[in-house]
């Protein structure tokens, strides 16, 4: 299918919108009408038709929008894309699995060709056509993780796998929900999740880091995470936050349904085959609440959700001014009728 | 005392001569003299003769313990003015280092990152290092938005020396920038910041 590229931005006039297609293949992160944290992963495997899971390294039609957006992040703070020294050999195993699964899955878009350690990359709505030698970082015009992520949608950690733990060791890192990559690089696990409340004292971390340390090449995993932002703004970043959180008073019962946006992070992990690193995609994807509230069946759920969460999770994902604003317009959409299992529209 | 539950920050698990150490080099500052005289107590005074000990007084300057630390007797004793030369001298040891040199680090937490920041540097891994904190609980802080590091923060939120804005300071500790985290506590509302509050005294 050749997807149409909008042209929109993320930033100052704020055009992102969804086409009706990409509403309904919004991965909604709720399968049931409460929420709390826990290790919510499962295989990442091909899923329906249609939806994100449909590729496994999904393209959507934000794609060339969001990668000029990381672009004009980059120019101003080089910061968000950091690789320690003894990343490289994970950073040309990032760039050989973006490129194999895009090529795969989207022929009509990318074109990969491989003749020995010569490559020939093909990315037509960027238009970029690079020949390379593969395992060469001098062949390329960015080192190879930041090459191939100003590429492919989603922010990326390299993970690196020793003493029975895992170090943030590189990243390329523009669309975050309110950490910061340049602070985090080089910690481990339990380090960079350490301002995360509630979940450590219920041992999810614990068990996750436990899973992680076992994935195994070729058989990836995933799970969502979520939060809430003002405009359909990617880069609220910590090191900016000083000039998106105004946005936060911004919001009126009046223009909620437009301005308030479910953030959604597809976040998906891959062992890699040469450095034993885990790549870690984190996936945006943005809707606002009057986009979402076009199926019936998230209208219904999300202000149950909202309802029902602990306070430190409201606090901790910045939702306190807001909230009530966003119950109060989300109640109309909710009529008591029962809700189905599972993430997907009826 | 520090407060507890920062899952970030390294913890500072107190001196320990290792008996089995060739040399052992003591980079030392203000209340943390106290920290080495103490283990002198607990194991003797043998280890000394192969004891080489930097110490800046900065806070603790009337207390002199610089003159303690000398009457001991190691094998090199050498006092800073400020933290600059120290870190210079430092390095140098650091050059000179051979096999089987254990690292010991015990003051100020500000002081104790920028010495194991140093040491990691050298390629030294942060686990085999004994450190201890002693004296004020005050933080290094890095403004997340400048970048800019602020040290001896004693109170949340406090003014970034270099950008001005008013940081909130987080418990997120990096041991790569020897600093916690410092985030605009106004960002939503500017003006709105809450006077500071004496939190690391």
């Amino acid at each position: 299918m050749t997807i149409t590229f909008r042209n929109e931005t993320f930033r100052d006039d704020f055009t992102f919108r969804n086409s009706l297609y990409n509403i309904r293949r919004f991965p909604f992160p709720f399968d049931r009408d409460e929420y709390m944290y826990s290790v919510n992963m499962e295989p990442h495997v091909r899923g329906k038709k249609d939806s994100v899971f449909e590729n496994l390294i999904d393209v959507d039609e934000h794609y060339v929008a969001e990668m000029h957006d990381r672009a004009l992040v980059l120019k101003e703070d080089p910061l968000r894309c950091q690789a320690l020294p003894h990343m490289m050999a994970a950073q040309w195993d990032t760039l050989e699995l973006l490129m194999e699964h895009q090529a795969q899955d989207y022929p009509e878009h990318f074109t990969l060709t491989k003749n020995g350690d010569r490559w020939r990359w093909i990315n037509r709505p960027m238009g970029i056509d690079d020949t390379f030698t593969f395992g060469d970082p001098s062949t390329l015009p960015y080192p190879p993780m930041e090459y191939i992520t100003r590429q492919a949608q989603g922010d990326f950690c390299i993970v690196d796998q020793r003493d029975n733990n895992l170090w943030m060791d590189a990243g390329m890192v523009t669309t975050q929900a309110d950490w910061s990559l340049d602070f985090d690089i080089g910690m481990n696990f339990m380090e960079w999740h350490g301002p995360v409340p509630l979940a450590h004292q219920i041992g999810v971390f614990d068990r996750a880091l436990k899973f992680l340390l076992n994935l195994q090449q070729g058989k990836p995993t995933r799970r969502l995470n979520w939060t809430m932002t003002v405009n359909p703004r990617l880069d609220t970043s910590p090191e900016n936050y000083h000039k998106w959180g105004p946005d936060r008073t911004t919001v009126t019962p009046e223009n909620v349904g437009e301005k308030m946006h479910l953030r959604v992070e597809l976040q998906s992990l891959w062992r890699l085959p040469r450095s034993n690193a885990i790549l870690f995609v984190i996936r945006c994807y943005l809707i606002s609440f009057n986009e979402l509230v076009t199926v019936p069946k998230w209208g219904r759920r999300l202000p149950r959700v909202l309802k029902s969460l602990p306070p430190e999770i409201v606090d901790y994902k910045g939702l306190s001014r807001n909230r009530p604003i966003m119950l109060d317009w989300l109640a109309k959409y909710d009529d008591g009728a029962p809700t189905s299992a599972g993430i997907f529209p009826d | 005392m520090l407060v507890a539950g920062i899952k970030s920050r390294p913890e500072y698990k107190g001196l320990d001569v290792d008996p089995h150490a060739k040399r052992h080099l003591f980079a030392l500052e203000g209340e943390g003299a106290a920290a080495l005289i103490d283990q002198v107590g607990i194991k003797g005074k043998e280890f000394l003769s192969k004891s080489e000990i930097l110490y800046l007084p900065a806070g603790s300057a009337p207390k002199d313990y610089g003159t303690s630390l000398s009457a001991l007797g190691p094998d090199s004793f050498w006092q800073a003015p400020t933290l600059q030369p120290l870190l210079f001298r430092f390095r140098a040891c650091l050059d000179l280092a051979r096999m089987g040199t254990r690292l010991y680090i015990a003051g100020t937490e500000g002081f104790i990152g920028q010495i194991m920041q140093v040491a990691m540097e050298y390629g030294i891994d942060y686990n085999s290092i004994h450190t201890e904190h002693r004296g004020s609980t005050a933080r290094r802080v890095q403004c997340v938005h400048c970048k800019g590091i602020t040290d001896n923060v004693t109170t949340s939120p406090f003014a970034c020396t270099h950008c001005g804005l008013p940081l909130l300071v987080r418990d997120h500790y990096s041991r790569r920038l020897g600093a916690f985290q410092g985030v605009n506590i106004d960002a939503e509302e500017p003006g709105t910041a809450p006077a500071p509050e004496e939190m690391f005294p």
